[in-house]
């Protein structure tokens, strides 16, 4: 390895350290694949965090108020009291679960992984712009999720908002006992976040405008790196508007302020605030809120359209129109933020403006959805374990996908706003495609991370575990949230004062969700296994075991600093040459020049 | 001694797994077998699986379908309800023909097209009709549901009639109530500052409530008079905290108290008669067939109305008054006959997370047919025929329509004991579950 990187360095001085200590390699590594492996361990950690929450709350949901030790193990006889959970850390499991998943896995596990590990990979660049910037980016990410973690052991509980963190609930630790400390943290947590994601954001866009090798014009991108600089793009330009909500928050909470505060009496207290309003908050909240779904989404697309098209054997379908279609997801979901509101008290003439231009967005999705069915047709499929979760993504995409279409009707919404019809969505759409498609991202280019290769039985036997797990999950919610069930409730019983029929459903179904939530978490134990075990036992990587055309897999097994011995590869064509007709192999590398009278594509 | 189990469990279940990756990996060695060599035989069994998972998906689908029905809460009890549950129908037959198609065309793709030694995938890397078509077939549609929504979106929100009966639904943690506009119709004017949770919770505003509360705020328990002898008496000991708490205390009242003695200046009690005969409830009685007009506040954080048999939904936002109008179609007593449920009882949930008790936030609604109705109504009303002699609040028992009410309490109170059985050590959850019973409005004291 040593000499390896020694010989590479030879040709470019730019990256001027040549003795790497332990600090400076496994630390406070300014290399692009260290920091990408970094958010990517920090993100499972706490993704495994998160889903624990999830089957705490299950427990409870499934079977309230009975004893289990499960509970009072984990939770201690403060936040379960005889094994039985407290209301209180209901709502804070619920939150952080919540923050958790969507934040610190999605967004800097599955954007912070890839796009550090993948873009100067795939563009063809040594390191990333900036990699001490980089470095401070997976250092801001750490620290807040150090934050987010400690926050779950504080006296007064963790922040108990939900995740939308709406006041005046999350103002007035009077109203609830997260709010006190537990939400300073939140607030700083994610403050922290925002600001790693923004330096981060800003080094993607950079290095994929600026840092592109000899050839490689933006429409010879792969549609990974198109995903994630848009991705990049919508976190730049909406994360700041989060951080103004966060802190106007904090000044109401700390400096006595009414941004969000009026007219409240909590706790038989008569607070002075007035003429604030708390659907600024969530003006505020929602212009990233949304945002953030395509930025949790757009990376594991782009994910998925490498992984489908290099295991279809296929070049993807209607390369441009998959392009435009990531443009246009992300240019409309700048101005749909309002679809979260309808029932808010907005002006409803606003809410009809937000009903057709979030509609809009079923189009470009639709398109999306068509090209990946139809770069399957015809094809040659190779079931790698990552393949498998791409197109598990593609159905759950759809499936989440037209239940969006019902939640977008504002007419229809105020049937099913703030329900499990609501929960099963996004889950299914947001959660469950993305963590399909980071999970196909771990897995075709683990031999790229690590040099190892993952064992493809047990990714099978994970595969199938996920995906009926999941389905099983989320699939029987819709129906819970149809019947009525609001979401966020501690305890479904109530409904046997009122309902009869309806609390029977529910109990039934809440029972069946439980357990294909534990069959599916207990599936994850697999994927830890196979993942550590071949970190340090997997057999030896070849250089391009999938067969694939994109730059990364010309580069040695052996990282290096700087990436390509040598030269820079040059870039001839797109990324998607596979079974080209004439061609001897059923894939054409980028750096492949096009032969004579041969057509680009 | 079962954590121990379950821990050597654990122990033992990860090193049998790391055994069978140990023998997993010595065979593949033997065989030569490489991880990112995928053999036929892994392809055409997750092939098969693929296809297998469309069926489970399909069948568990249509199997949830037919057992709970798409929408298990029971026919919409509103007149807007019916049309929302056309329009849910049919987008609902909408996505649920394209949720069968495209997950068939995918799963059967992926099962149909798997690697065949020998056939090589076919180069196809656009067709711009074929986009074409994808693209404008989903707008076309997605236009027929825009038009389809927007038009029911502007009748659902669209002003009141004129004649409907104001009914204003206060919520605060962790319970409802209902504040009926009287015989004029008109709801009198609030102000929160106004709050006494004894004689006046819904803070409304007249000569005597704004009197009432200047003499709270000033001389009352804990008024501002009270907090400076005590902040001020040398004999009294205080931690920083609780002084540090007293002092802002005692700033908040004295600035609430100069906005209470400018709200006494402005006010000319020319409102004061549409407040008088005002009347609060802890169940929303409605009547079939009427319209009605709700508003909505909040006295602490942001709380939503959830009617889901009435198809209705608002949040209440502290500081600011939301609105939302409905006609109820089915009386209680019907949907219990559709139901076939004695004691099924439409229902007011919080649907907009609030607190620890979030969940036990709800206010039963009873719709009354006309004659029923009319009947509570005079209970209610009559005595503020004359405001100038009546009392705020008049507390009269509603006799009609308390049956259903009574009911529910009874299987309430049952419950409770059955609860209060099974966790004897959870006092506190008992006496959340007493505030959540209310009552404590309609027992405010007349006078």
């Amino acid at each position: 390895m040593g000499a390896v990187a020694h010989e590479a360095h030879g040709h470019h001085d730019d990256h001027g350290h040549h003795e790497e200590s332990f600090v400076s390699k496994y630390i406070f590594s300014q290399d692009h694949k260290m920091i990408g492996k970094q958010f990517l361990m920090t993100a499972v950690f706490m993704g495994v965090v998160a889903m624990l929450l999830s089957i705490l709350f299950r427990i409870q949901l499934a079977w309230p108020g009975e004893e289990s030790e499960f509970l009072s193990f984990f939770l201690g006889s403060d936040w379960a009291p005889n094994g039985v959970l407290s209301e209180d850390m209901y709502l804070g499991l619920v939150t952080i679960h919540g923050t958790i998943m969507v934040f610190f896995l999605l967004t800097g596990g599955l954007s912070g992984t890839f796009s550090n590990l993948l873009i100067p990979l795939q563009v063809g660049a040594r390191d990333m712009a900036s990699g001490f910037l980089n470095m401070l980016s997976y250092w801001f990410f750490f620290i807040s999720s150090v934050l987010m973690f400690v926050s779950l052991f504080v006296e007064t509980g963790p922040a108990m908002a939900g995740w939308t963190i709406y006041p005046p609930l999350s103002a007035l630790p009077t109203a609830v006992q997260g709010s006190g400390m537990g939400m300073t943290l939140w607030l700083f947590s994610m403050s922290i976040f925002i600001a790693s994601s923004l330096i981060g954001s800003l080094n993607y866009i950079v290095t994929v405008l600026n840092l592109r090798t000899k050839g490689m014009s933006m429409t010879r991108l792969p549609l990974t790196i198109w995903a994630f600089f848009v991705t990049a793009i919508l976190g730049v330009l909406s994360f700041p508007v989060l951080l103004s909500a966060a802190v106007l928050l904090m000044m109401d909470r700390m400096a006595g302020t009414s941004f969000y505060l009026s007219d409240i009496i909590v706790q038989g207290e008569m607070l002075t605030q007035h003429g604030g309003s708390p659907l600024l908050y969530q003006h505020l909240f929602w212009f990233l809120g949304h945002p953030e779904v395509y930025i949790v989404l757009l990376p594991a697309l782009g994910l998925s359209s490498e992984i489908i098209s290099t295991n279809s054997r296929k070049p993807i379908f209607g390369y441009r129109a998959m392009i435009g279609s990531i443009l246009a997801i992300g240019f409309l979901s700048f101005i749909v933020w309002g679809h979260h509101m309808f029932v808010t008290g907005m002006n409803p003439f606003l809410g009809s403006v937000f009903v057709f231009t979030t509609l809009l967005i079923a189009i470009p999705s639709a398109v999306k959805v068509f090209n990946y069915i139809t770069t399957l047709w015809r094809g040659s499929i190779v079931y790698t374990p990552a393949m498998l979760f791409a197109i598990g993504l593609v159905s759950t995409f759809i499936t989440g996908g037209v239940t969006g279409i019902i939640l977008a009707d504002s007419a229809l919404d105020i049937a099913i706003h703030d329900t499990y019809f609501v929960v099963a969505h996004f889950h299914i759409v947001m959660g469950m495609s993305a963590v399909l498609g980071m999970f196909a991202g771990v897995y075709h280019w683990f031999p790229k991370m690590y040099g190892k290769m993952m064992n493809t039985r047990l990714g099978y036997a994970h595969f199938w575990i996920t995906l009926i797990g999941a389905y099983g999950v989320f699939f029987p919610m819709h129906f819970v949230g149809l019947a009525g069930a609001p979401r966020r409730y501690y305890d479904y019983s109530v409904y046997e004062s009122f309902d009869g029929s309806t609390f029977e459903m529910m109990m039934d179904l809440n029972v069946i969700i439980t357990i294909f939530a534990i069959i599916a978490a207990l599936g994850q134990i697999l994927f830890l296994f196979n993942f550590f075990y071949s970190i340090f036992r997997g057999p030896k990587a070849p250089q391009n075991p999938w067969r694939s055309n994109t730059l990364e897999w010309t580069t040695p097994v052996e990282h290096i600093h700087g990436n390509w011995p040598g030269e820079l590869p040059t870039v001839h064509r797109w990324p998607y040459d596979y079974s080209k007709p004439g061609q001897e192999e059923d894939f054409v590398p980028q750096t492949v020049p096009l032969a004579e009278g041969e057509e680009e594509h | 001694m079962a954590k121990l189990f379950v821990l050597l469990v654990i122990i033992l279940g990860v090193i049998a797994l790391a055994q069978l990756m140990r023998v997993y990996e010595l065979s593949s060695k033997l065989t030569n077998k490489k991880e990112n060599e995928i053999t036929n035989r892994d392809n055409r069994l997750n092939a098969k699986l693929m296809l297998g998972f469309m069926l489970f998906l399909f069948i568990g689908f249509i199997w949830l379908m037919l057992k709970y029905g798409w929408t298990g809460r029971g026919p919409a009890a509103s007149v807007h309800g019916e049309q929302t549950d056309w329009l849910l129908n049919l987008n609902f037959v909408i996505i649920i023909i394209v949720f069968f198609l495209t997950n068939a065309l995918l799963f059967v793709f992926a099962w149909k097209y798997v690697k065949k030694p020998g056939v090589p995938a076919f180069y196809y890397p656009h067709n711009n009709k074929l986009e074409m078509v994808w693209t404008v077939i989903p707008a076309i549609v997605l236009a027929v549901i825009i038009i389809l929504g927007l038009r029911s979106w502007n009748e659902v929100t669209d002003d009141a009639k004129d004649d409907a009966i104001r009914v204003e639904l206060f919520s605060y943690q962790f319970n409802w109530n209902a504040r009926y506009a009287g015989v004029d119709n008109k709801l009198g004017k609030y102000d929160y500052k106004l709050t006494d949770d004894a004689s006046n919770p819904l803070a409304l505003m007249t000569t005597e409530t704004i009197d009432k509360s200047i003499e709270l705020m000033t001389s009352g328990p804990n008024g501002i008079e009270d907090l400076e002898a005590k902040l001020n008496d040398p004999k009294l000991v205080f931690s920083d905290k609780i002084r540090t708490e007293m002092e802002e205390r005692l700033a908040r009242k004295e600035q609430l108290i100069r906005l209470l003695h400018q709200m006494k200046a402005r006010h000319t009690g020319e409102t004061d008669k549409q407040a008088m005969d005002d009347f609060i409830t802890d169940t929303l009685f409605l009547c079939k067939g009427e319209n009605y007009e709700f508003t909505f506040r909040s006295k602490d954080v942001i709380h939503s109305a959830y009617i889901p048999h009435l198809r209705a939904q608002m949040n209440t936002v502290p500081g600011a008054i939301t609105r939302f109008k409905l006609t109820p179609s089915m009386t209680t007593q019907e949907m219990r006959e559709e139901k076939n449920d004695e004691n099924f009882n439409y229902i007011l949930m919080c649907n907009k997370i609030c607190g620890g008790a979030h969940y036990n936030m709800n206010m039963i609604v009873v719709v009354l047919d006309k004659a029923e109705y009319k009947a509570w109504w005079k209970l209610k009303t009559e005595g503020a025929k004359d405001p100038a002699n009546s009392k705020m609040y008049t507390t009269f028992p509603a006799t009609f329509g308390e049956s259903y009410y009574k009911t529910l309490q009874s299987a309430q109170e049952e419950m409770q004991k059955e609860l209060d059985a099974a966790k004897v050590a959870e006092e506190v959850e008992g006496e959340e579950g007493e505030d959540a019973e209310g009552g404590e409005v309609e027992g405010a004291p007349a006078a």
